[in-house]
C-alpha cells in the first residue's frame, strides 16, 4: 500500500457532477445547430407501403427530412462478433439499416428523421409524416421464434436462427452421465429481458466542418475509438483521420452504450448533407424502445449428482434472443461470455451447453451489466440450491462439497475448466465461509424455524459466483469470433514542470477513473495526485483505445498506464544518473526522487522532467522529452468471485417480498479504492436485485411493449433495498501488474440468484421449488396457491 | 417529451375560469398542479389547445373548519394537506391517504381538486372521499352546486362534472375512526388496491380504489359488517375487477379482500 493505493480517496469528478456542471452531450450547444426527431414504427412487424413527407416538408422550421430511400449507410451498422453455426455455416448477418426501408422488424424502428431549427418544430413536423403500414404477425419469445410456424424476421433464410452453438464436453457423454446419475435436478425458466435504463439517455451531435473536411461526433458512448472505427470503416466509408469522436461525461452505460447505434451514423451523414450540426437526444420512451436490452434466455437445464451431492454432469439447452438485428456484440453474449462460465466455482467434470440464437421482432439484445455471466450464474446458483433442497442437503454444504480447491496461480497454471477458460486464482470456500459468518448462518436457521412456527415466511439464499473480466487477450477473443482486438492504450505525458497528463483509451461513465487512475500513478511516481490529470473520451487526444466494459478498465487500461509509467521512470533514471554523475544501478527511486544509494545526493522528478525538455546538460544519445505510450494486451482474463447472501420475508397474504438483509463478500483481487469498489458492488447488487424482484420488459404477442415507461417498468428504489453489508477477501490476480480483477459487474452477477434462492427457501415448506423472475408479489402469491 | 402547441391563460377568479372553459369547451383543460396533465401532454397523449391555469386563484388553497366540517380548497397540494394539523387531528384518514401519494415532488405539485377531476382509477383520494362521504363543491356557468362522493366517479377518467364545471373545494365530515390501506404498484406506486374504511359505531363505510375502472363504495361489505373483518370477503361482490401485468383478476380480487379485511381490522 502506498500513499494513495488502497485508500478511500474521494472522487475528484464528483465536484462537477454534484454541481450539475458535468459535460454531457446534451449540454453542448453548437452555433447553427439543428435538432432531429424520429418517426418511429408503431408496429413490431409491418410492411412500409408508403411514406409521404410532403406535409411535413412544408412545416415551420424544417431543414431536411430523410427516409430509408435516401441511400445513407447502405451496409447498415455492423456486428462486431461472428459466431458460426455448429455445422460450419456462416452466421446469418442481416443488413441493419439506419432507416427502415420497406420492412419494419421491431417496435420503434426508425422510418424517417426530421431535422428542424428547434426540437419543438422537429417534433411537430415529425407528426406530419404519413406512413402507410401493413401490420404483420410478430414473434417476440426466443423459443417460439424457432417454431416452424413462427413469423420470419428476415425471410431470406427460411427460419429465424442467426446461429447455433455449443461448448463443453461431448453431448452424448454428458447425457450418459446424467442417465446414470444418482439424482438429476431439472429447471425450465426464462431469464427475462430487462432494459438498461442509464440515467442519461443516448445523445449525439454530429458536426461537419466544411473548411477542414472533418466531422466531429459528440456521443454518449462507452468506447469512442470503436465507434469511430465502425462508423468510418463499415457504415459511412469516410476516412478515419477526418473524424473526431468525443464523449466527455456519460451518465451511465451498463453496456447499453457500447454499441454503434444507427442514430450515430445517420446524424454524422446528415451533418454533411445539410452543412450544419445536428443533435438528437433520446427521450425516455425512445430509450425503452431502442436501447439494446439485456438477457432474454429461455433455459432448460439438467444437473446430475452422485449420492454425496457431488456434481457429475450438467446439460443445458437455451434459446437466446438476438432481437431484430445483430447488435455489435450480441452474438458473444450468450456464447463466449456465457457458456465459458458454466464451470462456475465447481469441479463439474462434464458440461455441455447448446445455444440457439434466433431473431425476434424486438429491439436488439446485447451486453447488459455482466453480459452472459449473470445468466450463467443465475442458472448454476439456482439449480445447485434446488438440488440441495431435493437431496435434503444444506445449500452451503453442497457448495463446499463441490468447490474447486483454493489456488493462487503463481507457481501453478491456474484451473483449467471444461469450457475453454483457465481461471487465474481463487479461494471460493473462503468467501462463502466469510459470507456465512457475516450472516450468522446457524443462528439464522434457528430464527427461521421459529419464524415458521409463528406463520412467518423467512428465507435465506446463497449464491457463490465467478465471472470473467479484464476483457480480453486479443488472440483468444479473435479465435472465438471477435472482429476486434481487446488490448488497451495508456499514454503518460510528463510536462516540463513535472505535471502529468495520463491519456487512457478506457472511458469513465460513472466508474471514477479520474480518481483511481490518478491514485496509482501518483503512488508509482511518488508525486501528489493533484499533479496528475486523467484524460479520456476524445479520439483527437487519446491515441487509441477499446473503451470500458467487461470490468476491464483497471485490469487492462490500468496495466497499459503502468507500462508507460515504467518507461517514464526508466528514462528518468538515465537522466537522473547523468545529472547526479552516478551509475543508474546505484540509484533508487522513492517519494518522487532519485537518490544515489547510501548518500544524500538526489534529484527530484520535476528536475528530471525539466531536464528532459531543456536538455542542455543531458545524456549523450538520449532523446529529449518524457512522453510514453503503451499498448497492453492481457495474457488472460481475470476472474473475480464472491458470495452473496439474501435474507427475505415473504408476506403470506400478498406474496410481497421484503428484502431484509443483503450480504456481499466479494474478491476482486487487489483494491485501489475501497470506497469506489463498495459503491460498484452496491450499485451492481441493486441492479441484480432489480432483475430478481422488479424489472421486466414485457412485449405482448403482437410485439407491443407493455412496459414502456416508469409507470409500468419497475426500477428498484431506495426503499426496496436494505443497507448492503459488504466485505471482501483478497486473492490478487497473478498476471497483471496491479493484481486487480475488476469490480464493475460483480454485484449484478452474484445478487440475482441469491434473492430468488431466498424467496424459494422461504416458501419451500409449502412445496414451492421455483418461481419465474421477477418474483413479483403476484407470481409469489400464485406459487403459494399451487 | 415535448407537448404539442397550446395557449396558456392564467385565470384570476373562478368565474373567469368557468367563462373560459365555456368558451373553449373540449379544446381546453384546467391546469392546477399539472401532475397528471403535463406528463400526458409531454407524451402527446393529451393535446389541449388551451390551458386554463387556476393555481393562482385566491381562496382556493385553504383548509378550514366550518360547522363541524373540514373544507379543503381544490388547489391545496397534497403536501399542504399532509402538513395540516387540522387535518391530522380531525381527519387523520386523509393524512394517511395523502402520505401514500407519489413522492415529495409529486405531493408538492399535485392538488386534491386536480386528482379528483382526473379520476385515475388507481389514485388514492377516491377511496377516502367515498368512505368519508365527502361532498365535492363545483362551480359552472349555472352557478355552484355540490356532488356527493358516491355520485362523482362515473368510470375510467370520468366524473359527473359538467363540461364547464370546476371543483372548488371538498367538504369532509370529521372522522374519528378511519384508516387507509394501500398495496403499491411497484413501478408507478399508484394503488393496485387502496381501501379506506370509516367506522361509526356498528356501521362502516368502505371506499375502494385500484380494483375496478371506477372507484366504488363496497356496499356489500358494509351490509355484511358485524364488527369483525370477515365482511372483507365481500370486497368485490358485483364488481368488475381490472387486470394488468402487475395484478390479474384473480390476484387483484384476492388483494381487494385482503386489504378490505386489513382496513377493517386496523
Amino acid at each position: 500500500m502506498g500513499n494513495f493505493i488502497g485508500k478511500s480517496v474521494k472522487r475528484r469528478e464528483d465536484a462537477r457532477f454534484l454541481r450539475g456542471a458535468g459535460r454531457y452531450t446534451d449540454d453542448i450547444k453548437l452555433p447553427k445547430m439543428t435538432q432531429a426527431a424520429f418517426v418511429r414504427s408503431p408496429y413490431a412487424h409491418a410492411k412500409v407501403l408508403n411514406i409521404d413527407i410532403s406535409e411535413a416538408q412544408k412545416a415551420d422550421g424544417v431543414v431536411a427530412i430523410y427516409t430509408g430511400q435516401d441511400g445513407c449507410g447502405a451496409y447498415g451498422v455492423p456486428c462486431g462478433w461472428q459466431v458460426n453455426f455448429k455445422n460450419g455455416d456462416t452466421m446469418r448477418e442481416p443488413v441493419h439499416p439506419l432507416l427502415a426501408k420497406d420492412k419494419i422488424r421491431h417496435l420503434g424502428e426508425a422510418v424517417a428523421i426530421v431535422v428542424a431549427e428547434t426540437l419543438e418544430l422537429a417534433r411537430d413536423a415529425a407528426e406530419l409524416v404519413e406512413v402507410d403500414y401493413e401490420e404483420l404477425p410478430a414473434v417476440t419469445d426466443p423459443k417460439k421464434a424457432m417454431e416452424p410456424s413462427a413469423p420470419l424476421v428476415h425471410e431470406e433464410w427460411g427460419d429465424n436462427a442467426a446461429f447455433d452453438w455449443c461448448i463443453g464436453n461431448d453431448r452424448t457423454e454428458v447425457e450418459a452421465a446424467l442417465a446414470s446419475a444418482h439424482h438429476v435436478t431439472e429447471m425450465e425458466y426464462r431469464n427475462h429481458r430487462v432494459a438498461p435504463n442509464a440515467m442519461e439517455p443516448r445523445s449525439y451531435i454530429a458536426d461537419y466542418d466544411i473548411n477542414a473536411g472533418k466531422w466531429t461526433l459528440y456521443t454518449s458512448t462507452q468506447n469512442p475509438h470503436l465507434i469511430r472505427l465502425l462508423l468510418c470503416a463499415f457504415v459511412l466509408g469516410i476516412p478515419e483521420h477526418k473524424v473526431r469522436v468525443v464523449s466527455y461525461d456519460v451518465g451511465g452505460g451498463f453496456g447499453s452504450k457500447i454499441y454503434h447505434y444507427t442514430e450515430e451514423a445517420l446524424l454524422t451523414w446528415i451533418s454533411k448533407e445539410i452543412g450544419r450540426p445536428v443533435k438528437w437526444t433520446s427521450d425516455r420512451s425512445e430509450a425503452f424502445l431502442t436501447d439494446a436490452h439485456g438477457r432474454d434466455h429461455v433455459v432448460h437445464s439438467k444437473m446430475g449428482f452422485d449420492k454425496d451431492g457431488k456434481i457429475v454432469a450438467h446439460l443445458t439447452d437455451e434459446y437466446c434472443a438476438m432481437g431484430a438485428y445483430l447488435s455489435t456484440f450480441a452474438p458473444a453474449v450468450p456464447t463466449y461470455l456465457h457458456g465459458t462460465l458454466f464451470q462456475g466455482v465447481y469441479t463439474t467434470p462434464l458440461i455441455h451447453l447448446n445455444v440457439v440464437a434466433p431473431f425476434t421482432h424486438t429491439v436488439v439484445v446485447d451486453a447488459y451489466r455482466g453480459a452472459g455471466r449473470p445468466e450463467a450464474t443465475y442458472l448454476l446458483e439456482r439449480i445447485i440450491s434446488k438440488a440441495a433442497k431435493e437431496m435434503k442437503m444444506d445449500p452451503a454444504d453442497i457448495r463446499f462439497k463441490n468447490f474447486i480447491p483454493p489456488f493462487d496461480g503463481i507457481d501453478e497454471p491456474g484451473y483449467q475448466t471444461q469450457v475453454a477458460l483457465q481461471y487465474d486464482s481463487g479461494n471460493y470456500e473462503g468467501v462463502l465461509k466469510r459470507g456465512l459468518e457475516m450472516l450468522g448462518y446457524e443462528d439464522f436457521r434457528k430464527e427461521q424455524t421459529k419464524a415458521r412456527k409463528n406463520g412467518k415466511l423467512l428465507g435465506v439464499g446463497i449464491s457463490t459466483y465467478i465471472e470473467g473480466c479484464g476483457i480480453a487477450p486479443s488472440a483468444v477473443v479473435g479465435s472465438l469470433g471477435a472482429r476486434a482486438g481487446l488490448f488497451e492504450v495508456g499514454h503518460v505525458r510528463v510536462q516540463p514542470t513535472g505535471k502529468v497528463q495520463v491519456f487512457t483509451g478506457t472511458h469513465s461513465h460513472g466508474q471514477g477513473h479520474e480518481t483511481v487512475f490518478a491514485q496509482f500513478v501518483a503512488d508509482k511516481l511518488g508525486i501528489p495526485m493533484d499533479d496528475i490529470e486523467i484524460e479520456h473520451g476524445d479520439t483527437d487526444q487519446v491515441a487509441f483505445g477499446m473503451g470500458t466494459y467487461g470490468s476491464r478498465s483497471l485490469a487492462v487500461g490500468g496495466s497499459a498506464i503502468i507500462k508507460s509509467v515504467e518507461k517514464v521512470l526508466e528514462k528518468g533514471a538515465k537522466i537522473a544518473a547523468h545529472k547526479l554523475e552516478a551509475a543508474e544501478k546505484d540509484l533508487e527511486y522513492a517519494e518522487g526522487k532519485w537518490t544515489v544509494k547510501g548518500t544524500d545526493k538526489s534529484i527530484s522528478f520535476g528536475d528530471v522532467s525539466l531536464t528532459a525538455y531543456v536538455p542542455h546538460d543531458y545524456p549523450e544519445g538520449l532523446e529529449p522529452g518524457l512522453d510514453f505510450s503503451s499498448f497492453y494486451d492481457p495474457s488472460n482474463f481475470t476472474y473475480p468471485f464472491g458470495t452473496h447472501i439474501a435474507v427475505v420475508e415473504v408476506d403470506k397474504d400478498t406474496g410481497k417480498v421484503d428484502l431484509q438483509r443483503f450480504i456481499a463478500c466479494d474478491d476482486v483481487g487487489n483494491v485501489m479504492n475501497p470506497m469506489i469498489v463498495d459503491g460498484q458492488i452496491q450499485g451492481g447488487v441493486v441492479q441484480g436485485v432489480g432483475q430478481a424482484l422488479l424489472e421486466e420488459v414485457v412485449y405482448d404477442d403482437s410485439g407491443q411493449m407493455i412496459t414502456g415507461s416508469y409507470m409500468d417498468y419497475a426500477m428498484p428504489r431506495a426503499d426496496d433495498v436494505p443497507m448492503i453489508e459488504t466485505d471482501r477477501t483478497v486473492t490478487p490476480c497473478p498476471h497483471n501488474p496491479l493484481g486487480v480483477k475488476g469490480a464493475g459487474e460483480a454485484g449484478a452477477i452474484g445478487s440475482t440468484p441469491a434473492v430468488v434462492n431466498a424467496v424459494v427457501d422461504a416458501l419451500s415448506h409449502l412445496g414451492v421449488t421455483d418461481i419465474q423472475m421477477p418474483v413479483t408479489p403476484q407470481r409469489v402469491w400464485k406459487a403459494m396457491q399451487n | 417529451m415535448i407537448p404539442s402547441k397550446f395557449d396558456y391563460i392564467k385565470a384570476s377568479s373562478i368565474s373567469e375560469a368557468v367563462k373560459l372553459l365555456g368558451k373553449h369547451g373540449y379544446d381546453a383543460k384546467i391546469l392546477s398542479g399539472g401532475h397528471s396533465l403535463i406528463p400526458a401532454m409531454k407524451l402527446r397523449l393529451n393535446r389541449p389547445l388551451v390551458l386554463i391555469d387556476i393555481s393562482g386563484i385566491s381562496g382556493m388553497n385553504t383548509i378550514t373548519e366550518q360547522g363541524g366540517e373540514i373544507i379543503i380548497g381544490a388547489n391545496c397540494t397534497h403536501s399542504q394537506v399532509l402538513k395540516s394539523d387540522l387535518v391530522k387531528n380531525k381527519l387523520n384518514i386523509v393524512t394517511q391517504t395523502v402520505k401514500c401519494i407519489g413522492d415529495i415532488q409529486v405531493r408538492n405539485r399535485g392538488t386534491i381538486g386536480g386528482s379528483l377531476a382526473h379520476a385515475d382509477p388507481s389514485s388514492d383520494y377516491p377511496a377516502t372521499i367515498l368512505a368519508c362521504e365527502a361532498i365535492i363543491e363545483v362551480e359552472g356557468k349555472n352557478g355552484s352546486r355540490t356532488i356527493d362522493a358516491i355520485d362523482f366517479f362515473q368510470g375510467i377518467f370520468t366524473t359527473s362534472l359538467a363540461e364547464d364545471e370546476i371543483i372548488t373545494a371538498v367538504r369532509f365530515p370529521k372522522v374519528i375512526n378511519g384508516n387507509y390501506q394501500k398495496f403499491f404498484q411497484s413501478a408507478s406506486r399508484f394503488a393496485v388496491v387502496g381501501v379506506a374504511v370509516v367506522k361509526d359505531g356498528d356501521s362502516v363505510k368502505v371506499g375502494v380504489t385500484g380494483v375496478s375502472d371506477t372507484p366504488y363504495r363496497a356496499i356489500a361489505v358494509e351490509d355484511a359488517y358485524s364488527g369483525n373483518s370477515d365482511a372483507g370477503s365481500h370486497a368485490i361482490d358485483n364488481i368488475e375487477v381490472m387486470s394488468d401485468h402487475f395484478a390479474d383478476v384473480e390476484y387483484r380480487s384476492h388483494l381487494a379482500k385482503v386489504y378490505v379485511k386489513k382496513a377493517l381490522e386496523a
